[in-house]
């Protein structure tokens, strides 16, 4: 095989089998992906209980009257404050002895992974408003559809990694391979013409991908990078014999030495009273500086003379500001706790120019910066990605359909074709399944969040039953016509079961809570309007469509010679 | 010329297994190698382990035979093996 021509060809047999092998996956992976940019949100909508909470600028006050009030000797409290993305104030303490433990470990540069988070803690949510203690149910939110998109489920955190990891490099390969398939790719990435001509599953399947090509090709890589120490064990392995648990312990232990100086400046100084200063005038300077207002307050040795405040800002502003779990660690504010003097303001960015690549790939794959309107385009995007892995396993089998000109389907594409259903629109189902469990749950039931997971796989198990039962188009109307009600019915069903419904989310502005519903309505729709097109749909428009990637078929039936 | 069933399945094997193994090695090689300070060595190995084994698999499948797919991934593999294990050496 020589030729440019040749080249397509391979390369389409490629990137067909690629996007099919893991297919199912990768397009769970988008789906739950896309809903985790609005995780807060999604787990906001699984707690009406919060909604009524109204953010003032009292939040902060309120947090720490809450604090003094409850746990006066904490070692340490924390206070997260209403952001866009979530109305309520929240509140948590570690008491004095789980601290200095953690504290001596950090010293010795033993401190493990997420320490802060261990026992002798508790965290309430607080009305913004009027500091009124809110106990919201018990939900997975949005956490478990974010985890799912690189842990799945109930697997050993590795293997699942492996998994999702290998459906990821499989990606990868599909978009490279798709680009040297697509002959215009440029062209058409310039000229894009919507509803031209006949809106087939290739009409989607390339809109999506070329539209929005860059996002594809930033997700996957930035998702390889991601799982680059699973996937490439042996880097890290050799790499000149680098201990990161010991590097990382070292910059732990300077950290502590560090903080424990600040606080002893802050302790000398003579000028404040024995009470915390108030809090308002910080946030102001912080707020001035950044441009942007805080959003996570922590206040170490409350009540002493070392007290320490320390703010964070709302989203990152800078691309190579480290966004790693726990978040926006990387800009940081300290103030004395007595005198309400600033310490320090401190921004750690990395220094050399592959963690600064690296760090901004990671960023754009989380859109930790993203304010709502940016995040709103990512996930958009997303959605985009969602259809284009859709319409791309829709489209392996119809065009195998169209080669077999009337001819029963063989075992392998019945196959697809059932797992096509079950993939994509069965999905659907168990996603909404999940929010509707949410809401018809007994709120009191123990175990709450398992419940509504186990839902969530229950119905896709279920959908996954269906298509052995009914013929193929069938299957297809039917579970898509499902998805849809249920989706559209969120808003239905959120105004039956509690009060942050639409009729009071839209009139008060709370645009986390209308959001959600707008979205569920929106999605219900459109899977709707697809099944109508499925039940419309004859399959003599399929003839008629110009063949897609008319080498692929020459070359596997070559191969099959 | 024809592949068989055999050569298809062959191809698979040199674009799924070879690669993987290209791009492990390759990158475990680079981490070892590249001149950069702490951290930087691994991520770039990495990021350019990725690239490995996406150029790799498209080779495996556009060569002309089985036989290349081959040649082409396995070379790669000896010499980055051999490069890691002369560093691996040269360590000790």
């Amino acid at each position: 095989m020589t030729g440019e021509g040749s080249l397509r060809q391979s390369m389409s047999w490629l990137h067909g089998w690629a996007g099919l092998v893991l297919g199912w996956l990768l397009f769970a992976v988008f789906l739950t992906g896309t809903i985790a940019y609005f995780r807060q949100e999604v787990t906001a909508w699984m707690q009406p209980e919060l909604a009524g909470s109204v953010p003032s600028p009292q939040a902060a006050e309120l947090a720490v009257a809450a604090l003094q009030q409850r746990a006066p000797d904490a070692g340490s409290w924390r206070i997260g404050l209403p952001t866009p993305r979530s109305n309520t104030v929240s509140i948590s303490w570690q008491d004095r002895q789980s601290l200095d433990v953690k504290r001596g470990e950090e010293r010795g540069g033993r401190g493990g992974r997420g320490g802060g988070r261990r026992g002798g803690g508790e965290s309430l949510i607080l009305d913004a408003s009027t500091g009124a203690v809110l106990t919201p149910r018990k939900t997975a939110g949005g956490n478990f559809l974010y985890r799912f998109h690189f842990e799945l489920y109930a697997l050993p955190r590795e293997w699942a990694r492996w998994i999702v990891g290998l459906a990821t490099m499989a990606m990868f390969v599909a978009i490279i391979s798709g680009i040297i398939t697509h002959k215009k790719i440029f062209k058409d990435f310039f000229t894009f013409r919507p509803a031209k001509g006949q809106r087939s599953w290739l009409d989607a399947h390339n809109a999506t991908a070329v539209l929005s090509l860059p996002f594809h090709i930033m997700i996957t890589f930035s998702g390889l990078l991601l799982f680059a120490s699973t996937l490439l064990p042996l880097t890290e392995r050799f790499a000149g014999g680098e201990d990161r648990r010991g590097e990382r312990g070292a910059a732990r232990a300077l950290e502590a030495a560090h903080i424990e100086s600040l606080q002893n400046r802050a302790a000398s100084d003579v000028a404040g009273g024995a009470a915390l200063a108030p809090l308002v005038p910080m946030l102001a300077e912080a707020e001035k500086l950044w441009g942007q207002p805080v959003s996570r307050i922590t206040i170490t040795d409350p009540g002493r003379p070392g007290a320490m405040v320390e703010l964070l800002p709302t989203w990152n502003d800078k691309l190579i500001q480290h966004s790693g779990s726990g978040g926006l660690g990387a800009v940081k504010m300290r103030f004395g706790g007595r005198t309400g003097e600033r310490l320090e303001s401190e921004e750690d960015l990395p220094e050399t120019l592959t963690a600064r690549v690296d760090t901004a790939l990671g960023s754009l794959h989380r859109a930790r910066f993203a304010a709502p309107t940016l995040r709103w385009l990512f996930f958009l995007t997303g959605v985009g990605g969602t259809i284009m892995v859709g319409s791309g396993l829709i489209l392996w089998s119809v065009k195998r359909a169209q080669r077999l000109r009337g001819a029963p389907p063989g075992r392998g594409h019945r196959f697809v074709d059932h797992m096509n259903v079950a993939g994509v629109a069965g999905l659907f189902i168990a996603v909404a399944a999940y929010f509707w469990a949410n809401r018809l749950l007994p709120t009191g039931l123990a175990g709450r969040g398992e419940w509504e997971i186990r839902a969530f796989f229950a119905v896709w198990c279920l959908c996954l039953l269906h298509p052995l039962i009914r013929p193929l188009k069938r299957a297809w109307i039917e579970q898509l016509s499902l998805g849809g009600l249920l989706f559209a019915g969120i808003p239905v069903l959120n105004a039956i079961t509690t009060r942050a419904h639409l009729g009071n989310t839209l009139v008060s502005g709370n645009w986390i809570y209308a959001g959600f519903d707008i979205v569920a309505l929106v999605t219900g729709i459109c899977l709707l309007q697809a099944a109508r097109r499925v039940a419309l749909h004859r399959p003599r428009a399929i003839a008629s469509q110009p063949p897609l990637m008319p080498a692929a078929s020459a070359y596997t039936a070559q191969a099959a010679e | 010329m024809r592949p068989t069933r055999t050569a298809l399945l062959s191809r698979i094997a040199a674009g799924v297994l070879g690669s993987y193994a290209a791009a492990s090695l390759g990158a475990a090689a680079l981490a070892f190698a590249l001149p950069l300070p702490g951290r930087d060595a691994v991520t770039l190995a990495q990021m350019t382990g990725f690239l490995i084994f996406t150029a790799a698999i498209i080779w495996a499948f556009s060569a002309q035979s089985a036989a290349r797919a081959w040649a082409g991934i396995g070379i790669p593999v000896i010499v980055s093996a051999a490069l890691l294990a002369i560093l691996l050496a040269l360590r000790s």
